[in-house]
């Protein structure tokens, strides 16, 4: 069953309900054993939809325009968050944020890609597709955690690095290229985690990292599907069935030993509940954090050398 | 440098499969609708920039140039090889290296079979040790005519362990890039070669060791955005196209035409992503001479 198919049924259910709800105070009849049986019923088919999502379903959870943003769970994870600006080259990306804040007692550094919450957000962030500028930014901030030791979180939701005439002038292939050179050398251990698309290259420019974690619903990829299918059957509009193929959901990716782990969305998906999967990143942070913590620098660089060495 | 004012132009006979009154001059080929005079195969050939007629055979004195513009006509990996390296000094690693299918993509393996045979290659990249100039190096040459050089598991093992040994045994690497970017086929497993590679350039430049990119066309995508800009020096052949994204697909994004000149060797150049533009006749000469300037190690 498809998740359209599911909501049709979850839809009925949920009418059914109210009516026998309804029926039950006007008659004054006790339905109460009924109605729980009914909502259990219906909790389950919620949770079966959800379970079932074809690759393409996962694709439009994850760009949903509600779906929270990096930002957003910054607000919710961190503390005393303080963004920094800038390249110190050409310029500031609107589509990398990045800062310094407080993971409970843990100073760490936060990098992320960031898609607007609306169209006008949209507009400005570039639809999270950073330049240049963005990736260097993003490094700088790195080499400035490695500076002072601080861990690095770094949340991957882009669907590509941009595609433009400033992106090639200014070098959009070095600076991807540098970061991934650079990180993988970095002193100071670093945790990725893909909470919507991760988009090829540009996702990547911020996912050489010790721990890679996705949320459950997100999708994480070598093209978007629609680029997929544009160069190997000329036709964008088979991205659907590209979707099937390319074997780009969290699951695909954690059976394959690319990713780490994968957290759990609220029901529905993470737009659902942000604050609760926000809770549910921040456990898992302050669990794998310290750990890495404990390993020593050669051991944790060697580790990570690894990790990639064996794709 | 008055040569060129006294070349001859070439003209040669042949038969036509229609009768057109007057097409006296090679150049009108390609104008004429419908008229397809027959040439033998291989034995001509148009140059892709000037489009003049060439003759297959003085192309290839010229190293696969047009003598007449000096286009740079692409090179098979063992075309480059046998002009690079010093005789018989080349021997080939991991040429037995598996095609792994993540994706079980029945059509690609097919795909790939075929292509075994027609080009002789295992896949698009061809790695080994040999001597160059007279220096030992190790080196990566990609071949476009395979899958356009995309970069699947097997190009990216393959460079992987040449990096990795060339680190070992303290040599320079050199590599000459033409792909197209991360190979669609493999999915996910190809961007991740994307970091292998630069993992591995960034442990043997972390020992203080040489690396020589050598970008020629084409160049983009995921071995632009990895590896091929990554060099201690970066050189170019004239005119290659060398970018991150496609040129299609960008003026699809931005939907307008593409100033002329964009993406090519000259433009990188002059926006600071590459140290030199070669021509393919000086290239041995260059690298030979960068090797000596970091006292290579003389076979």
């Amino acid at each position: 069953m498809s998740l359209g198919e599911f909501q049709k049924q979850i839809q009925e259910m949920e009418k059914k309900i109210k009516e026998i709800h309804l029926f039950s105070q006007q008659q004054g009849v006790d339905l109460s054993e009924e109605l729980k049986r009914m909502e259990e019923k219906l909790q389950n088919l919620r949770k079966q939809a959800y379970y079932n999502l074809t690759p393409w379903e996962k694709i439009t959870i994850a760009r949903k325009m509600e779906r929270p943003t990096a930002l957003d769970y910054i607000q919710y994870i961190f503390t005393d968050f303080m963004e920094l600006h800038g390249d110190r080259y050409f310029g500031d990306d609107p589509a990398i944020i990045g800062g310094i804040a407080w993971l409970e007692k843990i100073p760490v550094t936060v990098i992320g890609q960031q898609k607007g919450r609306n169209t006008k957000e949209n507009i400005y962030q570039n639809f999270g597709m950073p330049h240049p500028e963005g990736y260097r930014k993003a490094l700088r901030l790195m080499k400035q955690a490695e500076k002072f030791r601080r861990p690095i979180i770094c949340f991957i939701d882009t669907p590509g690095a941009f595609c433009g005439i400033g992106a090639e002038e200014r070098g959009q292939g070095e600076a991807i290229a540098r970061n991934l050179l650079e990180m993988s050398m970095l002193k100071t251990p670093i945790v990725s985690l893909v909470i919507g698309e991760g988009g090829s290259g540009g996702a990547l420019a911020l996912g050489v990292a010790d721990q890679i974690w996705m949320l459950e619903h997100s999708v994480y990829s070598i093209l978007s599907p629609e680029g997929y299918a544009s160069i190997l059957w000329k036709d964008s509009n088979r991205a659907e069935e590209a979707a099937e193929k390319m074997k780009l959901t969290a699951q695909d990716l954690k059976s394959f030993g690319i990713i780490d782990g994968i957290l759990a969305e609220p029901l529905g998906g993470a737009h659902e509940e942000p604050k609760e999967m926000a809770q549910t990143i921040k456990k898992t942070l302050l669990e794998i954090i310290p750990k890495m913590k404990n390993n020593s620098m050669e051991e944790l660089l060697r580790k990570r050398y690894e990790k990639f060495r064996k794709m | 440098m008055l040569g060129g004012f006294f070349k001859k132009t070439k003209y040669i006979t042949m038969p036509r499969k229609t009768q057109v009154k007057s097409i006296s001059h090679l150049n009108f080929l390609g104008v004429q609708e419908e008229v397809q005079p027959s040439i033998p195969d291989g034995m001509w050939q148009k140059c892709k920039k000037c489009g003049q007629i060439l003759y297959t055979k003085d192309v290839e004195e010229q190293d696969q140039v047009c003598p007449d513009c000096g286009y740079h006509f692409r090179l098979s990996a063992s075309q480059r090889i046998q002009q690079l390296m010093d005789p018989d000094t080349f021997e080939p690693w991991d040429e037995d290296l598996v095609l792994q299918n993540p994706l079980q993509d029945n059509k690609y393996l097919e795909k790939m079979k075929q292509l075994q045979e027609q080009t002789g290659l295992g896949d698009a990249l061809i790695s080994g040790k040999g001597s160059l100039g007279g220096y030992a190096i190790v080196l990566g040459v990609m071949d476009s005519g395979f899958l356009m050089g995309s970069m699947g598991t097997v190009v990216g093992e393959k460079l992987t362990r040449a990096i990795e040994r060339a680190t070992q045994q303290k040599l320079p690497v050199v590599l000459f890039t033409a792909s197209g970017g991360a190979r669609m086929q493999e999915g996910i497993f190809s961007l991740m070669q994307m970091a292998k590679t630069s993992a591995a350039l960034a442990k043997h430049q972390e020992a203080g060791l040489l690396s020589i990119i050598v970008l020629t066309d084409p160049t983009t995508g995921g071995v632009t955005a990895s590896f091929a800009m990554l060099g201690d020096i970066i050189l170019a052949e004239p005119e290659a196209l060398i970018g991150f994204a496609g040129p299609r697909v960008i003026r699809q994004t931005i939907g307008q035409q593409l100033p002329e000149g964009f993406q090519t060797s000259e433009f990188l150049l002059q926006h600071g992503f590459i140290d030199q533009i070669v021509t393919r006749k000086e290239m041995k000469e260059v690298i030979t001479k960068i090797l000596a300037l970091h006292e290579g190690v003389k076979v």
